[in-house]
């Protein structure tokens, strides 16, 4: 690639976009609240980076509870039965339901380890990633953003059969503690993916410290 | 002269703003981010679909989502009598948890934008200013908006039902619609760029 004059940026002409309204405000004398809507300006999201590892770092702890403890508990007349996501997974799987299996092992399983593994991966590419990157590395921001709130399905799932079979002495469904830790699994997982700055994945060439 | 220039959110590149025609996107040349978009429909036929959505909603809240018949007994649940089962049952967190993304941010996001499109249906019959309400308001409605998460919990709802299916008898209910109508409804709502706003509600 021949080497391209670099882009005008907001930072390089010495101003500051509000992440809110979007409008423009110069950054001296140090503006504290954008004119236009009245939100607290940052150059960059206040303490981006270790924010979102630390974040990081919680959902990946309570990721172990979330997939051991049962997320379902079923009673019915002779037996009470624990599910974890896991096992949930194979009973569709069993049962003929192939498609249903897949769809809930991609959203439950396969859906939030990637997306640690990509924050984690974005997280470290900001210091020590090759501007040559810097398009995909967004291209995989954003289907971190997008996917991460479908993870909460197997919640919803949970929570509305917990709502439904409830004959009592015939069969009873009960949410597990794992259905919980999961569901905090996937809130923080979004809560990190927010405090994650894009603007740092193109920053690497300027001198912009995070602010 | 900064009022035609604008930041991308996304990479903080300068773009120079130009008027758009309905239904049209304009997309940062660096990075590919959504940097603005002028909507398909005006600030007054969108308060027409929200105001569809909150009725839409409040059916799909009120009648129960699904029946299960179990040897000649039947019962039927209700979102918020979900929500309380798990109340009651010490789950707490995830009451919380599905209460605040299935009912409380749908709700506060639907209501929030038609005092914010009424406004803006306002300015632009009356060329009347902004209340003072309006910039919060609009501010809270953005940080809110990714926690309302009606589709997936529809997409819950069918895996719930063939879930199911293959343990009793199961009807679906009047909600089920609802919900199903609420969710294509959300889409064209929430594709709609809350910055413009701005530029609609300009005095």
């Amino acid at each position: 690639m021949s080497p391209r004059p670099p882009v005008a940026t907001a930072n390089r002409a010495g101003l500051i976009g509000c992440e809110h309204c979007g409008a423009l405000s110069p950054l001296h004398p140090d503006p504290i609240v954008c004119p236009r809507c009245g939100a607290t300006l940052h150059r960059r999201k206040p303490d981006s980076l270790n924010r979102t590892f630390a974040l990081l770092v919680a959902a990946m702890i309570l990721y172990l509870p979330a997939n051991l403890l049962p997320v379902m508990v079923t009673t019915s007349l002779f037996r009470k039965t624990h599910d974890t996501i896991i096992s949930g997974v194979v009973y569709f799987w069993n049962t003929g339901s192939m498609g249903l299996a897949v769809l809930i092992f991609s959203f439950s399983i396969l859906i939030p380890m990637l997306k640690m593994g990509a924050l984690g991966f974005l997280v470290i590419s900001v210091r020590h990633g090759s501007a040559r990157t810097r398009r995909q590395r967004m291209v995989l921001f954003r289907i971190v953003e997008f996917v991460g709130r479908w993870s909460m399905l197997d919640v919803f799932v949970v929570a509305l059969m917990a709502g439904l079979v409830r004959f009592h002495s015939l069969a009873m469904v009960e949410a597990g503690p794992g259905a919980a830790a999961f569901g905090a699994v996937v809130v923080l997982t979004m809560l990190a993916s927010f405090s994650f700055d894009s603007r740092l994945i193109w920053d690497n060439d300027e001198k912009c410290d995070e602010r | 002269m900064s009022e035609e220039l604008g930041a991308c959110s996304e990479c903080d590149a300068l773009y120079r703003k130009r008027r758009l025609n309905r239904g049209e996107v304009a997309r940062c040349p660096r990075c590919g981010a959504k940097l603005y978009a002028r909507a398909r429909l005006d600030p007054g036929q969108m308060l027409g679909l929200v105001t569809g959505a909150l009725l839409t909603f409040i059916i799909a809240n009120a009648y129960p989502i699904v029946i299960m018949q179990v040897q000649g007994v039947s019962n039927s649940a209700t979102l918020s009598g979900s929500i309380l089962t798990l109340w009651s049952e010490e789950r707490r967190l995830m009451a919380v948890l599905v209460f605040a993304t299935t009912q409380l941010f749908p709700l506060l996001d639907l209501v929030a934008m038609t005092a914010l499109l009424s406004v803006a249906v306002r300015a632009r019959r009356k060329g009347r200013r902004r209340p003072a309400w309006f910039a919060p308001l609009l501010r809270f409605l953005q940080s809110m908006r990714p926690w309302g998460m009606t589709e997936v919990f529809m997409l819950g709802v069918l895996v719930a039902l063939v879930k199911l299916s293959n343990m009793a008898h199961v009807l679906p209910g009047v909600a089920l619609w609802a919900f199903g109508a609420l969710t294509i409804l959300l889409a064209s709502i929430l594709a709609f760029d809350l910055r413009s706003l701005w530029d609609e509600t300009e005095p």
